[in-house]
């Protein structure tokens, strides 16, 4: 689990977080939704310690990470799996060298078990046999899968996907969002997605907070979102044409 | 103040680079990506460069050399000097600053810009000890190696050259290369290639690992490693040559 309270965070004059609080359940794919320049993916680099918080805390499972040292942020950091919004594989290495590589850095497994763990999550994100395939030879589908299972390959606690369906087709959109959720579900993770997707509002949705020019805005799950009065969510979740026929046709259940 | 600024955080970078490894293998293993990546594939340009230069510097030579009081073999231990002193070891480093500064910038900006940097970081790795320690350790493992070729062929280029336009006789030649040679010159060389190697991998991977913006900031970080390691490179040039003359 991760509690964020009353975090705050301003570039300047410029307040791009002003006190929020929420907690990130384990077992859970919990969402962070809003618009473009809301503030969403700061919330996420503020959780991961890439940007330092101006007030608050941030607490895994009880520790307050931005108050911990150097060395105890990275013992933390070894818990945490990150797929990136361009999934930032290591270009110079094949998809088993990038899986492998956290692997290589904590752990003393010998080189068939590192071996069968690449496999292993190469089987979960459906790219079985692409061991030797370097990032620049795959499509942007098979790099988010790619980086989907490096970010599992160390088992994490806690796995943050920054809008993993960004520039993907819905089909293949919907097959990440599955992997998220049974990945999520099979090994207990606490998962935090970043997305404006709302098809995977609605599919995988067990927890939403919705960020609002920067504040805590709005709380529920998927099925709660569709029937919110909010005028602002409303606004967000409703802005295509097919979204309100779905609205139409939950309100007239 | 901005001079003060990345001053500061060259300092600080240096320092986390030089923390200790999370795993001395993997980086025993990047040191030798590194040593391949920038020693090996830097030999033929040095190769060809040193050759020539070498001969240039023996043909310069006698035809300057016209009074019939400077003996022949004068020629051969002007083209060592030269090579020794300061062909190989400052203007092939000052060649190197270009080559290899615009690769590891552009390579650490590039990383950076894709969130290559970041991923490590949030895997629990220091990344600017991983990126850039074996880098600096390759350089200045490899690049001592490098100048001693260049150097050597250097001289052997003046030898071809000196023989080749009938300047000189082999004898004289190899009488000048061998005559008044004092071993400390090897030494300030040394010295000089080993800080040179430092601030070419260091300064070009400090501006690699701060780059921020797209594709235009990863060429203007490569343009600014050239640059501030060439204009360093020359400074300590001035300043070891200082210690080691006076």
């Amino acid at each position: 689990m991760i509690e964020i309270k009353n975090i705050s965070k301003s570039f300047g004059e410029n307040k791009v977080i002003d006190d929020v609080s929420f907690v990130f359940e384990q077992g859970k794919t919990n969402l962070i939704i809003g618009e473009s320049g809301s503030g969403k993916t700061t919330i996420m680099k503020l959780m991961v310690g890439l940007h330092e918080i101006d007030s608050g805390e941030i607490l895994y499972d009880g520790l307050n990470f931005p108050a911990l040292g150097v060395k105890e942020k990275q013992e933390v950091r070894k818990k945490i799996g990150m797929l990136f919004q361009g999934g930032a594989l290591f270009d110079s290495q094949t998809l088993e060298e990038n899986i492998q590589f956290p692997l290589d850095m904590f752990t003393t497994m010998s080189k068939e078990e590192k071996l069968e763990r690449v496999n292993f999550c190469l089987e979960k994100v459906q790219l079985t046999n692409k061991n030797k395939l370097y990032p620049g030879e795959l499509s942007g589908g098979m790099k988010k899968r790619a980086a989907l299972a490096r970010a599992i390959a160390n088992s994490p606690q806690y796995l943050f996907c920054d809008e993993p369906n960004s520039g993907l087709d819905p089909k293949t959109s919907i097959v990440i969002d599955n992997l998220i959720q049974s990945l999520t579900h099979e090994f207990n993770i606490t998962t935090i997605v970043i997305t404006h997707d709302m098809n995977s509002v609605v599919e995988i949705g067990q927890k939403i907070l919705y960020i609002y020019k920067g504040k805590h805005w709005w709380t529920g799950n998927s099925q709660e979102i569709l029937k919110t009065t909010n005028p602002e969510l409303v606004d967000f979740v409703f802005a295509s044409g097919f979204m309100k026929e779905v609205f139409n046709v939950v309100k007239n259940k | 103040m901005n001079l003060f600024f990345h001053l500061g955080r060259y300092f600080i970078l240096i320092k986390r680079v030089f923390s200790k490894p999370e795993k001395l293998s993997v980086y025993m293993r990047q040191i030798i990506h590194e040593i391949d990546n920038i020693g090996i594939s830097s030999l033929p340009i040095i190769a060809i460069i040193s050759f020539f230069m070498g001969g240039v510097i023996t043909i310069q030579a006698a035809f300057g050399f016209t009074s019939p009081i400077i003996p022949l073999y004068a020629l051969g231990f002007t083209t060592r000097e030269s090579m020794l002193l300061e062909f190989s070891p400052t203007i092939v480093c000052l060649i190197l600053a270009g080559k290899i500064g615009s690769n590891i910038a552009s390579e650490i900006g590039s990383m950076r810009i894709t969130e290559q940097i970041d991923a490590l970081e949030i895997m629990g790795i220091n990344s600017a000890g991983y990126l850039i320690l074996p880098k600096i350790a390759a350089g200045i493992l490899i690049l001592p190696f490098l100048i001693a070729i260049s150097m050597f062929l250097g001289i052997f280029g003046g030898y071809v050259m000196g023989i080749a336009t009938g300047a000189c006789s082999s004898y004289e030649f190899i009488f000048g290369i061998q005559a008044f040679f004092e071993p400390w010159k090897l030494w300030y060389s040394f010295s000089k290639v080993i800080t040179f190697a430092f601030l070419i991998t260091s300064i070009s991977s400090y501006f690699g690992y701060y780059t921020h913006g797209g594709a235009l900031e990863v060429g203007k970080s490569s343009t600014a490693a050239v640059v501030y390691s060439s204009i360093l490179i020359l400074i300590f040039n001035f300043i070891l040559t200082q210690l080691f003359f006076t």
